[in-house]
C-alpha cells in the first residue's frame, strides 16, 4: 500500500482502491441471487413433504450463498470482458477496487459452505445438485460456453434453471416429474429473456467478442428465435395444472401471461426496435414471477382448502 | 459510471479496513451459530 502515514493523502492516480463490504456483496450478484431464493423457495414449498422451518431456511440460504458464490467465479473470470461492457465495467474487478484473486478466494470459499451446509442441513442429493450447478455456471457456461457459442445462454440456462430443482431435492429426498417441469419451465424462458436484453446490449457484446445470438446471426434471427422459444414456452407453462400440480386458477393465469409474452415477442420481431426489446426484457421477469407466485399461491389454497376439508 | 467510496487519507482506508474486518467477523461468528442451532434441530430430531 502507498499509504505511510494516517494523514497521507492517497491520490487518486496511484489506481489503488479499498474494496468496501458494498463491492464484496455485489461481488454475489445479489439481484441475480434474488431470483434464484424465489424460484428455490418456490421448489421447496410445492415439494412433498415438511422441513423444520429453520431447516428450510438454512437450506435456501445454502441454495442462494451458492448461487453468489458462482456469481464471484463468473466476475473473476470474466474480470476482462467485463471491462469493456459498459454494463459491467463498474463491478469491483474491472473498477480496479478489489484483487482478482479476494474474488476467486470468496468464491470458492463460500461454494464449498454452501454445498457443506445444505448437505448437513437438507440432503447430500440437493447438495450434489448444487455443487453441479455452481461448477456448471462457473466452468461450463463462464469458462466455456459464454465465449464460445451463441448458444451460451441456451445450455448455460440450465443453470439458471436448476434452482427450483435442488429447492425440491432438499424437501422431497428425491426428484420426480414435478421438479423437471419447473426446470424445463426456467430453462425455456432464459433465452428469450437474455436475447432480448443482448438485442439491446449488442454492441456492447460486440465490443467484448461475445458470440450471443445477435452478434453472430443479427437481430432478425435473434427476434425469430426468440418467437419459436415463447411459443414453445408459453404452453409448457400451463402444463403444471394438467399434471396435478396446479390447479385450473393457475393454468388460466400461465395461459394468459403466456399469450402476453407471444403477443409481445411477435410484436419484438415486427418492429426490431430497443423500445420492445426492453418491455419485452422486463415483461419476462414478471411473467417468471407470475408463473412461480402462482405456484405458491396454489400449493397454499389448495393446501388449506384440503386442510380444512 | 458509479462513484464509489474512496477513502482520501490513511485514517479513512483503516476505517473502511476496520468496519469490513467487524463484517468479516459478524459473517464468521453467525456461521458457527448457524451450524450449532443446525446441530441442535438435526440431533434434537425435529428435522
Amino acid at each position: 500500500m502507498a499509504v505511510t502515514s494516517n494523514q497521507q493523502l492517497i491520490s487518486d492516480t496511484d489506481g489503488l482502491f479499498e474494496p468496501s463490504v458494498a463491492d464484496f456483496w455485489s461481488l454475489l450478484k445479489p439481484r441475480v441471487m434474488s431470483l434464484v431464493i424465489f424460484t428455490g423457495f418456490a421448489g421447496m414449498y410445492v415439494a412433498p413433504g415438511a422441513l423444520h422451518p429453520l431447516v428450510f431456511a438454512i437450506s435456501l440460504f445454502a441454495i442462494a450463498a451458492g448461487a453468489g458464490a458462482s456469481g464471484a467465479i463468473n466476475q473473476w473470470y470474466d474480470r476482462d470482458i467485463d471491462a469493456v461492457m459498459t454494463r459491467t465495467k463498474t463491478r469491483p474487478i474491472p473498477a480496479g477496487v478489489m484483487a482478482p484473486a479476494e474474488a476467486l478466494t470468496m468464491g470458492l470459499v463460500i461454494s464449498a459452505l454452501s454445498v457443506l451446509l445444505l448437505g448437513l442441513a437438507a440432503n447430500w442429493l440437493a447438495a450434489g445438485l448444487l455443487a453441479f450447478t455452481i461448477f456448471f455456471y462457473a466452468v461450463v457456461y463462464t469458462v466455456w460456453l459464454k465465449r464460445s457459442t451463441p448458444q451460451n445462454i441456451v445450455i448455460g440456462g440450465a443453470a439458471g434453471a436448476l434452482p427450483p430443482v435442488i429447492g425440491w431435492a432438499a424437501v422431497a429426498g428425491s426428484l420426480s416429474i414435478e421438479p423437471l417441469l419447473l426446470f424445463a419451465i426456467i430453462f425455456m424462458w432464459t433465452p428469450p429473456h437474455f436475447w432480448a436484453l443482448a438485442l439491446v446490449k449488442n454492441d456492447d457484446y460486440k465490443a467484448a467478442n461475445i458470440p450471443m445470438l445477435p452478434v453472430v446471426a443479427g437481430s432478425l434471427e435473434t427476434r425469430r428465435q426468440i418467437v419459436i422459444y415463447a411459443v414453445l414456452l408459453a404452453p409448457l407453462a400451463v402444463v403444471p395444472s394438467f399434471i396435478g400440480m396446479a390447479s385450473v386458477g393457475y393454468g388460466v393465469i400461465a395461459a394468459i401471461a403466456g399469450l402476453l409474452f407471444v403477443a409481445m415477442s411477435l410484436q419484438l420481431f415486427k418492429t426490431g426496435d430497443h423500445k420492445h426489446s426492453m418491455r419485452l426484457f422486463a415483461f419476462s421477469i414478471l411473467y417468471l414471477f407470475l408463473l412461480f407466485l402462482g405456484l405458491i399461491i396454489d400449493h397454499a389454497v389448495l393446501g388449506y382448502l384440503m386442510g380444512a376439508a | 459510471m458509479e462513484r464509489r467510496r474512496q477513502p482520501k487519507t490513511g485514517a479513512e482506508m483503516q476505517q473502511m479496513r476496520k468496519k469490513r474486518n467487524l463484517v468479516l467477523v459478524g459473517v464468521i461468528a453467525g456461521l458457527v451459530v448457524l451450524f450449532y442451532v443446525l446441530t441442535l434441530v438435526k440431533v434434537g430430531g425435529a428435522a
